[in-house]
């Protein structure tokens, strides 16, 4: 129950008198409040600063360390004050969580500590408001990012018993881990910088060979290819040995890294295995052109080429707004100044593909000059064209821009979709306990019956033990509910269940009608309503003795003997209070029963087993005990006639 | 022609409007600020003294309802979508506006549209503290929708039938469409003595005071503050 409204309870029950004039069954018994205690003035001493609120404002959240009886454990019997050596200021809003019904999340305050504040008092974060559960939730996310960085940083801790594999994966992705890492790291970046040196040097004319000038390449054809050979042994050799060192072999292959390793020695071992074949040598040449991939090697070396790299991934979409718009602009604008060129001589803009460049040109504002629009009208829509250039490149450039920057200071950020996840989750969690207020009213008339029952069987100590778990409030929101179960003849159930009976009241043909008229002392109204449970559990035919239960009730209650199943539970329930006159003494003799709890709730029904010697044997005064309270508001025993009419059947000894 | 050169001026004119907005950029008016002058809207209750002798509780107890009615309604009174909504809390399986609805009606004795203290504690005072006749009375008037001093089964199906929404979809036995009906049936048949189709409040009171358990479960929630 939304505990914010606690403080409504006392009127949506007085308010529930409307039930009663049209109630036919007589209501349960309400809950007494035992610890008649006045509302007083509770001190909560935190660290020497005193707060002082009324004991029901704390009871408002019974699940909660202040609002249970936790609390006790930190009373100061000298000071007469609850005493908790935390932070006072945190506790502020602890505090007024319980006066407003509100948690606030004050953005002062660090993220852990007021965590272990919540903990400490026992509140989830999800009720945070919405007001500031956003705040809370993005500190959370960056701290544990934080705390997720520190822990790879803490990796290098070495741990024991890493196999060869290992010590070499962790080596080759930590190179600050060992000295060898680190020395591998520098050889494989330097010989990185020399093989793309090497490459452009190879392109520079040095010197003459028959008036012509000849890069250095060809002149130096020898050490060229010795260096190239060196560096790609050694990237070669790299490779493999990440490979072999690799975790997951397969996931290593597919990475981007090690593909552009590939791409990188690849066209060497090309060159090696092609002939100087004058047809494939030409197409050898751009081969060559693959090499300048090895540059991308340094990204494994520099942490902002790695961000410059997610960075254009994550913005793929402004990327593409980009990219398209552009190519939109293009082709009016190329479309336009062809046509408007058209009319002059000698002009360059031979044909609107012809035209892309000099929209390009100008859209970028580069402005070469090698193609001019000589008309008025094309210098118009030239000049349009511009500006509009300006336009549309500044839009998503700054949405660029601030996307890297944000990733640069916060590596790595969760992007939207997963906030979106987050979202579904906070919900999806929200509405589980929402649902729990539902669910716990099921549950306790689950532990409501198994109390009842053990009433019956179990000592005064347990009995005790069993009355005082759940709080007042819940037994309080708890009899209300049951008061309206009783007013309308119906019972909550959970969804699954439900969908059981349904499916099951479809199949089931008879409709066992096992009132009988003489047995209900009370007068028809009654008889109709708790007839209506009887209809449930009961067979046709009141037959002692029968060890065979008539068959269309067997499936009934087999599917009513899951474990937990509510509904036959309820009806002992209702059998103990409302005056269940009629009484079944069909057999249950085998019916394969999971537990014995169940085993004895299907048979209290029919009031003839359930550590049945017990019940039989005594008299109304076991009958009266088993009503919870003294002040019974002078209800009809129903357990003396239950009891009366029980003795009268033959005990049949259940499968205990 | 000079139609045409009227409605060209026309256009022209329409269209220079135009731009002249686009170009000063005319906002809406603000008026949104004015909402928010009339809403807070405060109550303040009549004294504790006078409130204690109007009902029958005691100092104390006035003092807890009303520091729980504050806290939910800061504002003093509590109009029906707040009062539905704290109802809705109690019942979450089910619809329980409809049952809220009457129950506004029967707190709200002014008939102003809201519930303040004053009328909160006065329904509570004879619901908890009042004898059984007068809570009979006022269970009565609740199930009276239009306070003509007799129940009619239309009136009735209304009731049992917001009643029965509050158990929701999720039932054992699974919720038969004309249940309500027969709920009413069965009452008419307990309360109308005379079978004229309507219950007035003699037949109500007296056919109430005839059942057992009614009386009994009257004083069920006496000891709820």
């Amino acid at each position: 129950m939304a505990a914010g409204v606690a403080a409504w309870l006392p009127f949506a029950r007085a308010a529930a008198i409307g039930w009663m004039p049209v109630a036919n069954c007589p209501m349960p018994i309400a809950p007494r409040d035992h610890s008649k205690r006045k509302d007083e003035l509770i001190i909560l001493n935190v660290s020497g600063r005193r707060f002082q609120t009324w004991r029901t404002t704390l009871d408002r959240y019974p699940d909660t360390l202040l609002g249970s009886s936790e609390k006790e454990f930190f009373y100061n019997e000298e000071a007469k004050e609850y005493f908790f050596d935390r932070d006072p200021d945190a506790f502020r809003s602890v505090l007024n969580f319980y006066r407003t019904g509100k948690l606030h999340y004050p953005r002062y305050e660090c993220i852990s500590a007021y965590d272990e504040e919540l903990a400490f008092f026992g509140i989830i974060p999800e009720i945070i408001g919405d007001c500031c559960y956003e705040e809370y939730k993005d500190r959370k996310r960056e701290n544990a990012e934080r705390l997720m960085d520190d822990q790879e940083e803490n990796k290098d801790c070495k741990m024991p018993n890493m196999t060869f594999r290992e010590t070499m994966w962790r080596a080759f992705e930590n190179p600050h881990t060992s000295t060898m890492a680190l020395v591998f790291y520098y050889v494989t970046g330097f010989f990185i910088a020399i093989s793309v040196i090497t490459n452009v040097v190879e392109t520079v004319p040095c010197g003459y060979k028959s008036q012509k000038d000849v890069p250095c390449g060809e002149r130096y054809t020898v050490a060229f290819f010795c260096m190239d050979t060196a560096c790609v042994m050694i990237f070669t050799v790299e490779y493999l040995l990440r490979l072999f060192a690799a975790p997951s072999r397969y996931r290593f292959m597919r990475s981007v890294m090690s593909i552009i390793d590939v791409v990188a020695i690849l066209p060497y071992y090309i060159g090696l295995v092609m002939t100087d074949n004058e047809d494939v040598s030409g197409a050898f040449v751009t081969l060559r052109v693959f090499r300048v991939f090895r540059i991308f090697k340094f990204s494994r070396h520099s942490q902002g080429l790695r961000i410059l790299g997610y960075t254009l991934k994550s913005c793929a979409s402004e990327l593409g707004f980009l990219l398209f718009s552009l190519t939109m602009a293009i082709i009016i604008f190329a479309t336009v100044m062809f046509y408007a060129e058209k009319g002059s001589s000698s002009s360059k803009f031979t044909s609107i593909p012809a035209s892309f460049w000099y929209t390009i040109v100008t859209m970028t504002t580069l402005g070469y000059g090698d193609m001019v629009p000589k008309t008025i009208a094309g210098k118009i829509f030239g000049s349009i064209c511009s500006l509009s250039g300006v336009l549309v490149i500044a839009l998503p450039v700054p949405v660029i821009v601030s996307n890297f920057s944000r990733i640069y200071h916060q590596n790595q950020r969760a992007d939207k979709r997963r906030a979106q996840k987050v979202q579904k989750a906070r919900l999806a969690r929200i509405r589980i306990a929402k649902k729990g207020s539902s669910t716990a009213y099921l549950q306790t008339k689950r532990n409501g019956l198994l109390n009842e029952l053990l009433d019956l069987t179990a000592s005064e100590v347990e009995q005790q033990h069993l009355n005082k778990t759940s709080s007042l409030l819940e037994s309080q929101h708890h009899h209300l509910l049951h008061c309206l179960e009783k007013t309308t003849g119906h019972e909550f159930v959970d969804e699954q269940l439900f969908e059981q009976n349904c499916l099951e009241g479809a199949l089931q043909p008879y409709r066992s009608h096992s009132r009988t008229p003489s047995g209900s002392s009370q007068d028809g109204l009654t008889g109709t309503c708790c007839s209506r449970r009887s209809k449930r559990g009961s067979t046709p035919t009141p037959v002692p003795n029968a060890s065979l239960p008539a068959l269309h009730t067997q499936p009934h209650m087999l599917t009513h003997t899951l474990p937990k199943s509510p509904g036959l539970q309820e009806l002992s329930a209702i059998n103990i209070q409302c005056a269940e006159q009629q009484l079944h003494s069909s057999s249950r003799s085998n019916l394969n029963m999971q537990t014995n709890e169940v085993d004895r709730r299907n048979t209290r029904q029919q009031l003839q087993q359930v550590t049945t010697a017990i019940i039989s044997v005594q008299t109304p005064s076991t009958g009266s005990s088993t009503e919870e309270d003294d002040d019974s508001h002078g209800l009809p025993n129903p357990g003396a006639s239950v009891v009366t009419t029980a003795s009268s059947n033959i005990v049949r000894v259940s499968a205990l | 022609m000079s139609q045409c050169r009227k409605r060209c001026k026309r256009q022209l004119t329409k269209v220079a409007r135009y731009f002249y907005r686009f170009v000063t950029g005319t906002l809406t008016q603000d008026s949104i600020e004015d909402d928010f002058e009339l809403s807070t809207v405060c109550h303040r209750p009549e004294g504790l003294d006078k409130l204690q002798e109007q009902t029958k509780f005691t100092k104390k107890e006035l003092q807890v309802l009303y520091r729980g009615f504050k806290n939910e309604c800061p504002s003093g009174v509590v109009n029906e979508e707040t009062f539905k909504h704290i109802y809705s809390q109690f019942f979450p399986q089910g619809d329980s506006s409809t049952y809220a609805h009457f129950l506004f009606e029967a707190f709200d004795t002014n008939k102003n549209g809201s519930v303040s203290f004053e009328d909160f504690v006065a329904g509570l005072s004879i619901i908890l503290r009042g004898s059984i006749n007068d809570r009979l009375n006022w269970a009565f008037n609740l199930y009276d929708l239009n306070k003509d001093g007799c129940i009619t089964k239309e009136e009735m199906m209304d009731i049992m039938r917001s009643i029965y929404d509050m158990m929701g979809k999720y039932t054992y036995p699974c919720m038969q469409d004309d249940a309500p009906r027969e709920h009413v049936e069965n009452f008419f048949q307990k309360m109308d003595r005379n079978q004229d189709g309507v219950v007035t409040i003699e037949e109500f009171i007296e056919s109430c005071q005839k059942d057992e358990n009614i009386m009994q479960s009257m004083q069920l929630f006496d000891n709820v503050i």
